[in-house]
């Protein structure tokens, strides 16, 4: 075990978004735009949303200023990393005409090497997740893989819990534990640094810091605690693949799916789903064809498409899709749930659909249809 | 896998219509050659997998793969027209060129048969899947005990493949066909697959293998018929039939509770789905 | 090389901006030509082919007894059949007249009134004819014309989305405005066909590509005047070019049988 850094004043994190970007890094950081925090390209940390936290409640996210001078007190927003490591839209093939037949080839991915800056521990289990998905199965995704691969990960730990965060019941957060290359926290004069890969040591080392003071550490860990104690919301998870899979007849999905739009919404900001279509676009002057790939969701009526008409014919089926398939039969198919705990989901619902409370209603009642 | 490495998958590769056979109204058989014999050179596919067969500018579609896998170079694809894929493809000629991928999915577990009897249940399209299993017992006859199709259509004139029937039977293959609606020249029987199900002679269930492909509904009861003839959910086989996009799980569309039917089907061991397909809209 | 097939542009109850969006199309215009014959197209050439066509696109709506036979002769001699843009989909927004005195604003507009023989309604082409087709959109989205007149001159069916406006702010990194900003945005209801055009430029969805299937209004509705908007405020929102597609039609009244404030 290193023992952690101690980056301060907090100003010298320019020096660490130089030194990524010395080594070819395009780094990645949360940033104010459209009223909200997301996610986009920085090589400044003028940039960072320093002096901005969030409120957030189920199916609501304002931006307030803080009074505190802190940089990272906000918790996640709309965006996920997911939007660079399994891109919303992309050219998997192309296809040229030629005068006996079709050229097939498949297309470059061009993306630059990333550095992700503020990364949370829920986000951290969340590129967790996605690597089993796209990785770990008979069949691996290249993108995914390619820029996965050389991604840089500078994790921030979480200090602050919002309304809509349940990663301690989830166990994922808010301390990042793994999957980062350096993690920060922060405190009111700095940032302790702690190293988490070989290639993180290698970076943090040519800004040549001193070792964190105790009391540093200390004052870190008791805020990663403070977080953790503020969290309300929380799902219970004891059990919890059987008791949906066991109730796929519940009265409480008709309930549901009176409520929601099927807007596809949750699945969109959801930092693990990975439903995707993919489509030709074709130059009708050269005759050039590319396939395309674009994210979709189990909520788009026509993703169930067979012959023509939708399996899933009714929303409440395919909340129950999405449900179950986040917290039950992901467990099946990659050996962990599908939900981090992050609460994106209930944030950006437009009317509020709060999947934790749905899992405490079927919880509450269960009626045991076998499946 | 022949034409692709376990990353490339997205990569289809160019294939030429070499034949094509009208088998019934609205379904045709496709015979596709690689463009590049080196392709050629690593062809090989397993009974009940399927294809996606790729139309530049129109989209893919999931075909099984209908033809003998020991046949040279040539991949079979029977297919219905339904959608726009298909719609597509039913336009195409001889020596036009496609996309395929593939293969993918898991096949017939024929290897897991062996000594045991068959009944193979059929309907109407789901014939197609079902053939490669079929060339492959005729090859392998001595290996089976008895062996039973059960091929249900709407009519006498849909009954898929019936020019082959005759060589089957006398390869060993007990071929009962069974129409919805009969033409006054029809001398086989009429009604829905489970009424020869029922009938059947089957003379040691717990050495019998059921296998179906066709319409959800015709499985569900065959199945049913197939358990009060003392044949359990294990020794029984369905190919299913869902959206598919990428064909490796990772596109989500196909799933029935916990299964890829893409990667983890599309035939499954009855056991494994019997419950899911019973719940309406999963 | 099969002929090409004879392609008709006809207008009725509409501003002409659907079709002007296919001349609109520069990049892809020739292409499209070389596919098809547009043997009847007068915003674009003088030189009008009566009938019959393989493919008839109509926009705009039926205002006028005359209009319903019109379509109805266009109908008879054209194989196929495609509606674009909201007039022609879902009545437009001359429809609504529906919700005023429309014999009095003719009155009130026009010098001669006596010249003016309209209906009572604006209703779409397929209340009068079977459709084989139809592209939404306050205006279509011109590549999506092009996809479904290509398809149709291929023999296939066209290759249209049907999700909702969300699906595309997602994927273009907009940040939700309701959620984020409070506004009563429409996108959650709305068929996709714009690529959230009105959200990316911070401003709630007012709808014009028309209910997406299976859109449900009424959770939307309690959640915006949950937020505090005012029945007075969505009312127009649902009332402008799609006013009288089912759907926007249903919730609007559903707001003014019960307009007061839920809170």
């Amino acid at each position: 075990m290193v023992a952690p850094l101690w980056l301060a004043p907090k100003e010298r994190l320019q020096d660490l978004i130089d030194a990524l970007r010395q080594r070819q890094y395009t780094v990645v950081a949360p940033v104010v735009d459209q009223a909200a925090i997301v996610y986009d390209e920085i090589d400044h940390i003028d940039r960072l949303p320093r002096g901005w936290i969030d409120s957030q409640a189920a199916g609501h996210y304002r931006l307030q200023p803080t009074s505190r001078d802190r940089w990272f007190d906000f918790v996640v927003g709309p965006d996920s990393w997911k939007k660079y490591l399994f891109p919303a839209r992309c050219v998997l093939s192309t296809a040229k005409p030629l005068p006996d037949g079709w050229q097939f080839e498949s297309a470059a991915d061009d993306s630059p090497a990333y550095a992700f800056l503020g990364a949370r521990a829920c986000e951290l289990a969340a590129i967790q997740v996605q690597d089993r998905v796209f990785l770990e199965g008979p069949w691996i995704d290249q993108i995914y893989q390619h820029r996965r691969s050389r991604a840089f990960i500078v994790a921030v730990n979480c200090t602050r819990s919002g309304e809509n965060c349940f990663c301690v019941s989830m166990r994922t957060g808010p301390a990042c534990h793994s999957g980062y290359d350096l993690a920060l926290t922060e405190t009111d004069e700095g940032f302790v640094v702690d190293i988490g890969s070989e290639r993180g040591g290698d970076l943090i080392a040519s800004l040549r810091l001193p070792e964190a003071p105790l009391e540093k550490c200390t004052a870190a860990r008791l805020s990663q605690e403070r977080a953790a104690m503020q969290q309300s919301k929380q799902m219970a998870t004891g059990d919890l693949p059987n008791l949906l899979m066991t109730n796929l007849e519940h009265p409480r999905w008709k309930d549901v799916g009176d409520r929601c739009l099927s807007c596809t919404n949750c699945t969109m900001v959801c930092p693990t789903c990975f439903c995707c279509s993919v489509d030709d676009v074709t130059d009708l002057n050269t005759g050039a064809v590319e396939r395309q790939r674009q994210w979709d969701s189990c909520f788009h009526e026509e993703f169930s498409n067979l012959n023509g008409r939708p399996v899933r014919n009714e929303t409440r089926s395919r909340y129950r899709q999405w449900l179950t398939h986040k917290l039950a039969t992901w467990h099946d198919q990659f050996d962990t749930s599908g939900c981090v705990g992050c609460g994106r989901c209930i944030a950006w619902c437009p009317v509020g659909i709060d999947i934790t409370a749905e899992v405490a209603a079927l919880r509450e009642a269960p009626v045991r249809c076998p499946a | 896998m022949p034409c692709m490495t376990m990353s490339s998958f997205w990569q289809p590769v160019s294939m030429r219509i070499e034949g094509i056979q009208t088998e019934i109204d609205g379904v045709f058989t496709y015979d596709l050659r690689f463009t590049k014999s080196a392709d050629r050179t690593s062809y090989h596919f397993e009974p009940g997998q399927f294809n996606m067969l790729y139309l530049p500018g129109v989209g893919e579609a999931a075909i099984s793969l209908s033809g003998d896998r020991m046949a040279e170079s040539v991949w079979r694809h029977t297919v219905r027209v339904a959608g726009r894929v298909t719609h597509t493809l039913s336009r195409c000629r001889v020596g036009d060129t496609l996309g395929v991928r593939g293969p993918f999915g898991q096949g017939w577990p024929i290897d897991a048969w062996v000594g045991d009897d068959i009944v193979l249940v059929a309907g109407g399209i789901g014939l197609a899947p079902m053939r490669p299993v079929i060339y492959e017992f005729l090859r392998r006859r001595a290996e089976f005990g008895q062996i039973t199709l059960i091929h249900g259509a709407r009519t006498p004139e849909t009954l898929l493949y019936s020019t082959e029937h005759a060589g089957w039977e006398r390869g060993g293959i007990v071929v009962q066909a069974t129409v919805d609606r009969a033409s006054s020249t029809w001398r086989g029987h009429q009604g829905v697959v489970t009424l020869l199900l029922d009938r059947l002679s089957i003379a040691r269930p717990q050495r019998t293998h059921v296998a179906m492909c066709g319409p959800e509904i015709m499985m569900r009861y065959a199945a049913i018929s197939a358990a009060r003839r003392g044949i359990s959910d294990e020794r029984m086989w369905v190919s299913l039939e869902r959206n598919m996009q990428c064909a490796a799980g990772l596109c989500g569309h196909c799933q029935l509770g916990p299964m890829f039917v893409c990667k983890d089907g599309p035939v499954f061991r009855a056991d494994r789905v019997h419950s899911l397909l019973a719940v309406e809209a999963l | 090389m099969a002929r090409k097939p004879r392609v008709a542009v006809m207008k009725f109850a509409s501003c002409d901006g659907c079709q002007l969006s296919l001349l609109d199309a520069e990049d892809e215009l020739l292409a499209v030509c070389d596919r098809l014959d547009f043997v009847y197209f007068a915003e674009a050439s003088s030189v009008l082919q009566p009938g019959p066509y393989d493919i008839a696109v109509v926009e705009g709506s039926i205002t006028t007894v005359e209009d319903e036979q019109r379509i109805r002769e266009l109908r008879a001699c054209s194989t196929r059949l495609v509606t674009i843009g909201a007039c022609a989909t879902a009545g437009g927004i001359q429809a609504l007249r529906a919700w005023g005195d429309s014999q009095e604003w003719i009155r009130t507009i026009y010098p001669r009134p006596e010249y003016i023989h309209a209906l009572a309604t604006s209703t779409p082409i397929a209340a009068h004819v079977l459709v084989d087709y139809e592209l939404h959109g306050c205006p279509i989205n011109a590549h999506q014309l092009i996809e479904v007149l290509i398809a149709f001159a291929s023999g296939r069916s066209p290759n249209i989305p049907a999700h909702s406006v969300c699906l595309d702010c997602k994927r273009r990194g907009t940040v939700c405005v309701m959620v984020a900003r409070g506004q009563a945005c429409l996108g959650p209801i709305t068929r996709t066909g714009c690529g959230a055009l009105c959200p990316t430029y911070n401003r709630g969805c007012y709808g014009c590509f028309g209910p997406v299937d299976g859109g449900n209004a009424p959770p939307l509705l309690a959640e915006f005047r949950r937020q505090g908007h005012a029945a007075e405020q969505l009312v127009p929102l649902l009332r402008n070019f799609n006013a009288t597609a089912p759907l926007f039609r249903e919730a609007g009244e559903s707001l003014l049988d019960n307009p007061t404030d839920d809170r």
